[in-house]
């Protein structure tokens, strides 16, 4: 019988411990490719410890509303996380890391409305009005963030003149206002603050690229852990201080890593590092318009790749997108039958995350010698026949590298260019996610190959396997 | 219980330290897996919601402590869903674990 069970709250604490210890278990193991999967599983036990407890040593009351959210939010997120396919796992990221930052503002304004009968001291005031802020800032950027990656809206940098200004000034706002209700708690204020907040991780989301979305949602989920943290101290509560903090510190860390992987500084991604986009793009485009590509067909491309020494396949969102890394890795395999040599080069935020594209290769059981990364690529390039861009526009165009007015200059890329022939299979003619032309395209050694990734891969097996 | 603010000052502090440490080196491929999977420990905030739900008072707070329940079980299940989703995909790989690259293991002066 759970009634005969008492647990005294520091009982509770030695318990909350144990949790402690399996989160920080989970983070070091899911930072090494061996422990990936038992880090995870770590990670939910000590959930599932810290929740049964809880709702064995708490006060019991109003069990039906905590059995029926319960209840519903995983009738709703086990679908919703299992039907989703691969390519959409980012956007998914996002949002379930939306809804804990929402979790967390809400749990703070019902704090202060149970509090403010009583008068709202300073120091808890503060401490409420932190989480409520920062997890509204996670929920509505989460929130922006997944309409980018899912296309729901464009998922090009929205900028407009005087925004760094105006986004200032709804940040003051959200300070002013916070400022006022420690000093005077209030019920409107805080509801007004409620909406600043959002308004404001909506506008600071909008102007990042959507190329650049992985690494501000790495961002928010750290957000989301520090408005955790100070929901624990609001609720006096351990568990909350140690996951949220370990979660803010760790998320934090990851955030500068991804950016630095990409070769991108943090600042410059949020405060707009495509501002200078309108311009630069509005230049390339007519130019493109007067340039004319080169398409052929699957079989010569395929005598092309055939009778190659070298074979570097590039894969990139397209291939992602038609599931096509099966016949990606069978082509190679008919390749190497003919003795070609053949390679994966792999750009680190080729796909709409870090390491998608590893996953779907390894998923095919492509050889993981065979996966390269950017350097070790880029050393191989001069010396290959064919690179065979798969469905891969910004991580190889060479704008980054050359045109200090593109928007996308400074980010490293793979040098297909330096390969001596290069091949595109693309869908049509629409430039990358970063809404940004490749000039690459119209360069006399390259050949487009236009069609949905899995269909064109197909047809080049079998005019390699025919040649 | 710790319920002192200076005691739970402490606590935040060595976990931020430790939050710092505990990741110091991870291969650009587990970037993402990490993220999702931190995304879901800090569906803990669920602890936070229940206690919320049981001192509610009045309609007001019961629909923000369900909400909040609610909304934190998305973040723990989907969270834990989603990164065990991804992590299946690094199977393959464990079997043959990592042989020595082939080609040019550069010969060591």
């Amino acid at each position: 019988m759970i009634g005969a069970v008492h647990i005294s709250p520091d009982g509770l604490t030695g318990i909350y411990l144990l949790s402690a210890i399996c989160f920080i278990l989970a983070l070091k193991a899911l930072s090494s490719p061996r422990n990936a999967r038992y880090g995870n599983l770590v990670g939910v036990a000590g959930m599932v410890v810290a929740i049964a407890l809880t709702f064995v040593v708490q006060k019991p009351g109003h069990d039906w509303v905590i059995g029926a959210g319960m209840g519903l939010g995983a009738l709703v997120a086990v679908p919703a996380a299992r039907k989703v396919p691969m390519t959409g796992m980012p956007q998914m990221v996002a949002i379930f890391n939306g809804v804990g930052g929402g979790a967390a503002a809400v749990i703070s304004l019902s704090e202060y409305l149970h509090e403010l009968p009583l008068g709202v001291p300073a120091q808890k005031g503060v401490e409420i009005l932190f989480a409520l802020v920062v997890g509204c800032l996670s929920f509505s950027g989460s929130a922006v963030a997944f309409a980018k990656l899912q296309e729901l809206m464009t998922g090009a940098p929205v900028i407009y003149p005087g925004q760094q200004v105006v986004n200032a000034i709804v940040a003051l706002a959200v300070v002013a206002l916070g400022v006022t209700i420690v000093v005077t708690p209030h019920l409107i204020a805080i509801v007004l603050l409620l909406v600043v907040a959002l308004v404001l991780g909506a506008a600071v989301v909008l102007p990042v690229g959507g190329a650049d979305t992985p690494v501000l949602i790495s961002l928010l989920n750290s957000f989301t852990g520090l408005a955790v943290a100070a929901d624990g101290f609001v609720l006096d509560n351990m568990i909350l201080v140690v996951a949220g903090t370990l979660v803010g510190a760790s998320g934090g860390l990851l955030t500068k890593m991804m950016s630095d992987a990409m070769g991108r500084s943090l600042p410059n991604i949020i405060l707009g590092g495509f501002g200078a986009a309108p311009a630069g793009g509005a230049e390339v485009a007519p130019g493109a318009e007067g340039r004319s590509v080169r398409s052929g067909d699957a079989t010569d491309i395929g005598t092309l790749l055939a009778y190659s020494r070298k074979v570097i396949i590039v894969p990139g969102y397209g291939l992602a997108v038609a599931q096509a890394q099966h016949v990606a890795v069978e082509l190679a395999r008919a390749l190497e039958a003919r003795g070609v040599e053949v390679a994966y080069a792999i750009h680190p935020v080729a796909g709409r995350m870090p390491g998608h594209m590893n996953v779907l290769l390894a998923e095919a059981n492509a050889p993981y010698e065979d996966l390269e990364e950017m350097d070790q690529a880029n050393d191989e390039f001069p010396s290959t026949d064919v690179a065979l861009v798969v469905g891969a526009n910004d991580v190889v165009n060479p704008a980054a590298r050359d045109n200090p007015g593109s928007p996308i200059y400074g980010m490293p890329i793979l040098n297909v260019d330096r390969a001596a022939n290069v091949v595109f299979l693309k869908r049509s003619m629409r430039p990358g996610f970063s809404g940004v032309d490749n000039a690459l395209l119209y360069d006399p050694k390259t050949i487009l190959l236009f069609g949905d990734a899995k269909d064109s891969l197909t047809r080049l097996l079998a005019a390699v396997k025919a040649s | 219980m710790i319920n002192d603010a200076v005691d739970l000052l402490v606590v935040f502090v060595l976990a931020a330290f430790v939050g710092f440490e505990v990741i110091s080196k991870v291969p650009s491929i587990l970037h993402t897996p990490l993220m999702s999977g931190s995304n879901a420990i800090h569906g803990i905030i669920l602890v936070g919601a229940m206690f919320i739900a049981s001192q509610a008072e009045g309609a007001l707070q019961m629909v923000l402590a369900f909400v909040a329940v609610f909304l934190a079980t998305l973040n723990i299940v989907g969270g834990v869903v989603v990164t065990d989703r991804m992590l299946d995909m690094f199977k393959g790989r464990q079997q043959g674990e990592r042989k020595a690259p082939p080609d040019k293991a550069d010969p060591k002066p």
